[in-house]
């Protein structure tokens, strides 16, 4: 680095400690853009991949009004999906070069997607559990340094809290149902409690870059706060529903004033990531299909909006 | 599977959420063209009630200030206090003038 660069880093490093926010023609360190650019486009790719889970549902639906809420849901996701990549291009990365990643693999996305989705009341479980733990993760971004993403969170956050009403009241009519019924929503309980937790990462001793990104007011609370804090508000819940919660050393622990709960098996999290979870390669295929079988429409727009053009053009020479 | 496909431009959205009210930037979006666009932005920005219309500007449309050129363009604004009422002090009788 050149004494230039040092003075700037040690301006920007300052700046960014007083709570001021950042925009795209500011100047910001290399290190600083290319971890948001990294971390903006998995949570955009992770929006997107995380509506296979769920559209896998939509057809099933056991009502025309879950129909239409599961419905606006995803699309909403697709939206949060669309925020993110454009704050993420305000970093100069194209759309392009982010699909190209996720579609060749060489981007990641939150290994939560890479779970089936079973029954109904995996709708249920998904809303409640892994959208709970999204909003948990999300709240704290929306006051990080970098303006665009962190207006795209604020966006994000009002239009996730119905995501988890929806999906805890899924669970509830399930619960208060028939003892099959009931058993449907435990199971899925069971399921999808451990792989929510691992959605808030690796333990904080495993978790190195955890403290540049903090020092740069991108990340505020650490992987293991916010799962604690997740913990904590969801056991209550899982009473009010009557549902237990899959974990023998779950319990109240006065002297913390928190819930104590059992080791999570991260080698399992570490397999989804490398790419060997239960859906990794259907969501991966699905999602290169999806944008295969588009690629005419988008030609075709992009031949019809030059053609206008030319026509217009055209139109402005003869008249002149 | 190829970047060879060019983009659709950039579209910077404006929304005015209520009547009364100025367009306010909002977000940004691709399309193929202006049409597009305000459809895209209306399925994207739109879906609670957020507006009553909608403006859309390619992106590459719009000439930004340099943030480079911060103080010289903003920093004159400083010392001119005398340009807010509260720097006249009058009179009580008057004081609400
Ligand atoms: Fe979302
Ligand atoms: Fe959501």
């Amino acid at each position: 680095m050149s004494p230039v660069e040092m003075n700037l880093e040690a301006r920007f490093d300052a700046y960014v400690a007083e709570e001021k926010k950042i925009e795209p023609k500011d100047w910001m360190p290399d290190a600083y853009r290319k971890t948001l650019i990294r971390q903006i486009s998995q949570h955009a790719h992770s929006e997107i991949v995380g509506m296979l889970p769920e559209g896998n549902w939509i057809s099933r639906a056991p009502s025309l009004k879950r129909k239409a809420i599961l419905l606006a849901k995803v699309q909403d996701e697709a939206g949060h999906g669309l925020y993110l990549y454009s704050a993420a291009e305000t970093l100069g990365v194209t759309r392009d070069q982010m699909l190209d990643d996720l579609h060749t693999g060489k981007a990641k996305y939150s290994s939560i997607f890479n779970y089936p989705t079973l029954t109904w009341a995996d709708m249920g479980a998904v809303g409640w559990l892994v959208d709970g733990a999204a909003i948990m993760n999300q709240v704290p971004l929306c006051k990080c340094s970098y303006g665009p993403y962190a207006r795209a969170m604020v966006r994000v956050c009002k239009e996730e809290s119905f995501h988890q009403r929806q999906g805890f009241q899924v669970m509830l009519n399930l619960a208060q149902g028939t003892p099959e019924q009931k058993a449907m929503a435990q199971d899925a309980l069971n399921r999808w409690w451990w792989p929510s937790l691992m959605m808030f990462g690796p333990n904080d001793a495993d978790s190195p870059h955890s403290a540049q990104s903090m020092k740069w007011n991108i990340k505020r609370f650490s992987n293991d706060e916010l799962r604690q804090r997740f913990v904590d508000m969801t056991v209550p819940q899982a009473e009010l529903l009557g549902l237990t919660i899959p974990d023998p050393d779950l319990k109240w622990n006065e002297a913390r004033g928190h819930y104590d709960f059992g080791d999570i098996q991260w080698e399992e999290f570490y397999n989804v990531i490398k790419g060997n979870g239960p859906c990794n390669k259907e969501r991966l295929a699905a999602r290169v299909k999806a944008h295969e079988d588009g690629a005419w429409v988008r030609e075709a727009a992009n031949a019809y909006a030059q053609k206008q053009k030319a026509k217009k053009a055209d139109a402005t020479t003869h008249a002149a | 599977m190829s970047s060879k496909q060019h983009e659709w431009p950039l579209w910077e959205v404006f929304i005015r959420s209520r009547q009364g009210l100025g367009h306010k930037h909002s977000g940004s979006l691709h399309a193929a063209d202006a049409e597009m666009a305000i459809q895209n932005a209306r399925d994207v920005y739109t879906r609670r009630q957020e507006g009553v219309s909608i403006w859309v500007v390619p992106a590459e449309a719009i000439t930004a200030s340099s943030p480079d050129d911060k103080e010289v363009m903003f920093d004159p604004a400083n010392d001119k206090v005398y340009r807010h009422p509260t720097f006249y002090k009058l009179p009580d009788e008057v004081n609400n003038m």
